[in-house]
């Protein structure tokens, strides 16, 4: 009971996070002209889940100082692979979810490899690697096309009782059985402390390689749960290069967003989340205030922009100027 | 110490040779052999003087990717700054008299504002390079579709420009390879024989020392960042030239590919070291393997692979890091 502010301190960067969605959320459904129905919910949930996903799998490498810049090629690669795998029989749609995730998995787990074994920088990296998925994406599809088991497509994206997003469901499904074991164990602490310092980590003998292979790998596990739903969406895989650009970019914005430093060891997936939920939610904005669509994507640059500039403030602090150059 | 002296040894050419530099040059050769056993036009002047030219509107983004690699920085805003410059210089040029004069400077100086801002965020801000290029990426790309209403741009390039991309003021030597070679020598001696050159390898190396030697880091960081604006979008200017307009994506194949030429070169993407020599090597590679895939008829995917492959590859030859706790 006593650590109640403790656990304010270490959450307040999450708290902030959900209190920009919450007043964003607001704002956008006020002026919507529907206003506040089950449908307009699920669109939402719907748009600003595959962000979540793909941000949540930004968050858990950004905690280890890292940064993928693969993650929206690896949504793209297992967006072209659903297409083929998950249709058929049920047993087939299974195997085809299965082996969708694993890839997801595996190409996460090359970028760990690389990174941790290979000693290479984790941007030039995952620029690479990008390639290289965006590269087998291309193959898999090189027109946009494919198909996706409909039961399947329709109950995930639809809505549960009539009321609640099944998407958001699943979301909160991931976050009880990915973020919250892996955040309490040896792990997932170990990987904020090596985010804080590697050094140091490493002298304390924290297991810094496991950290972070765990981190790569669940992250690309993540972007391929957000793969798998946006060919639920869809219905097709599209070898998109701009889509998977903007996913990265996005990913970072909302891990921004949510509070996740980019220097490591700070913020929480969840935060993550609720930074793709509000810069999603920004987005939409624009078009309940009528602006051409046109802005669009000036405004999202904008608001990533101002994301990155706020973390500038903390410079006002610093009193030894060789901080700096941290 | 030993990174202090290297950079000044690696620039006398009769001096002992870079093993990176030295073996980019070994592939440029086996590339050509390989090319030569494909088709015998490979070793004649005439597409050698073809792969020149090509070369050199990457050789003229890759100088500006270097000099920020050279900071230990990373300039991810190159494909809608590339962008920027040439639609903005067509556009000028499209008003005619007055604005057909002014065009190449014009779309060169959007360029070098875009990159002033990127310089800002970097070293003022200490906000990192590879998120705020990311963002400012983003800005120039909203702003542009802004401009273009989505479709491609109706201007033309100016006469000047297409001169500058296509004609021969030397008989037998592309306007474009005079281009790159004037560039070229001009970072030459920028980075060998001014103080400002030698404070970029010092900022590289450790910037906090820098710091405390008197360099004022953060002016120089930010004037890095400008001139490599400055030159991503002269390369768009001469892109614009060549095909005589703009277009919306026309910067996306050149971000990867300066990195990868940069890197190829023996350029450490920590900061710190690299010759130009290096990445004239690393310019020409990229070239010629882009030209033998093509005429090999790779497919778009296979050569998006391939790219991935070789950069981790090679980076896995030279650019690792030192181990943690040895």
């Amino acid at each position: 009971m006593s650590d109640w502010r403790f656990r304010l301190a270490d959450n307040r960067s999450t708290l902030l996070a959900v209190a920009i969605f919450v007043v964003m959320f607001i704002l956008y459904i006020s002026n919507h002209p529907a206003g506040l129905t089950a449908n307009v919910v699920q669109t939402a949930s719907n748009k600003a889940v595959l962000l979540a996903f793909v941000a949540m799998a930004q968050a858990l490498v950004v905690i280890t100082a890292g940064i993928d810049l693969s993650v929206g090629m690896i949504f793209v690669l297992t967006n072209c692979l659903a297409s083929w795998l998950v249709v058929g029989t049920p047993l087939e749609v299974g195997f085809g979810v299965l082996a969708v995730l694993a890839t997801g998995a595996a190409c996460g787990a090359i970028n760990g490899a690389i990174v941790i074994f290979g000693r290479l920088q984790p941007i030039v990296t995952t620029i690479a690697t990008g390639a290289i998925y965006f590269g087998i994406a291309l193959a898999l599809r090189p027109f946009p096309g494919g198909s996706v088991d409909e039961t399947l497509a329709d109950a995930l994206t639809g809505r549960v009782f009539g009321l609640v997003p099944a998407s958001l469901l699943v979301l909160v499904a991931v976050v009880a059985m990915i973020w919250i074991p892996y955040s309490r164990s040896v792990t997932g602490r170990a990987a904020y402390a090596t985010g804080s310092s590697e050094a140091a980590a490493y002298m304390s003998g924290v297991p810094i390689r496991r950290a972070k292979f765990v981190a790569y790998t669940l992250s690309g596990l993540l972007a391929a749960i957000g793969g798998l739903f946006l060919t639920f969406f869809t219905y097709t895989g599209d070898a998109a290069y701009a889509s998977g650009n903007a996913y990265t970019l996005f990913s970072i914005a909302a891990v921004v967003l949510g509070g996740v430093s980019l220097f490591g060891g700070r913020g929480s997936a969840i935060g993550a989340i609720f930074g793709a939920l509000a810069f999603r939610t920004i987005g939409d904005l624009l078009f309940v205030f009528d602006f051409d669509p046109l802005w669009q994507p000036l405004f999202q640059g904008l608001v990533l922009l101002f994301a990155v500039s706020v973390g500038a403030v903390a410079l006002f602090r610093v009193r030894n100027r060789l901080d700096w150059f941290a | 110490m030993k990174e202090l002296a290297s950079p000044l040894r690696k620039f006398s050419l009769g001096g002992r040779l870079d093993p990176a530099v030295a073996t980019a040059f070994a592939c440029i050769v086996i590339l050509l052999l390989i090319g030569s056993l494909y088709s015998r036009n490979f070793l004649s002047p005439e597409y050698l003087l073809q792969q020149l030219k090509v070369a050199a509107f990457l050789g003229v983004v890759a100088s500006g990717m270097m000099l920020v690699i050279l900071l230990g920085q990373i300039d991810l805003s190159v494909p809608w700054v590339l962008t920027v410059g040439a639609m903005m210089s067509s556009a000028l040029a499209g008003y005619g008299g007055a604005g057909e004069v002014f065009a190449i400077p014009f779309g060169v100086a959007c360029g070098l504002a875009i990159g002033l801002i990127n310089g800002i965020g970097v070293a003022y801000m200490r906000i990192p390079s590879m998120i705020i290029t990311l963002a400012t990426n983003a800005v120039a790309q909203g702003l542009m579709v802004l401009y273009t209403g989505g479709f491609s741009p109706k201007d033309t390039a100016s006469p000047a420009m297409r001169y500058l991309a296509t004609g021969f003021a030397i008989p037998g030597v592309p306007n474009a390879l005079v281009c790159w070679a004037v560039v070229g020598v001009a970072v030459v001696l920028l980075l060998t024989r001014t103080t400002f050159g030698r404070s970029i390898y010092a900022i590289g190396n450790r910037e906090r020392a820098a710091y405390l030697s008197g360099i004022n880091t953060r002016r120089v960081v930010m004037a890095v960042f400008a001139i490599s604006g400055g030159l991503s979008a002269f390369g768009g200017v001469l892109l614009a030239g060549y095909a005589s307009k703009a277009a919306q994506s026309m910067g996306d194949a050149y971000l990867l590919p300066a990195i990868a030429a940069v890197v190829l070169g023996g350029t450490s993407i920590l900061g710190g070291r690299g010759s130009y020599l290096g990445t004239i090597a690393g310019v020409l590679l990229v070239t010629l393997l882009q030209s033998i895939l093509s005429v090999m008829q790779m497919p778009e995917f296979g050569r998006q692979i391939l790219y991935g492959a070789v950069i981790v590859l090679m980076l896995l030859l030279y650019g690792r890091e030192k181990a943690i706790g040895r």
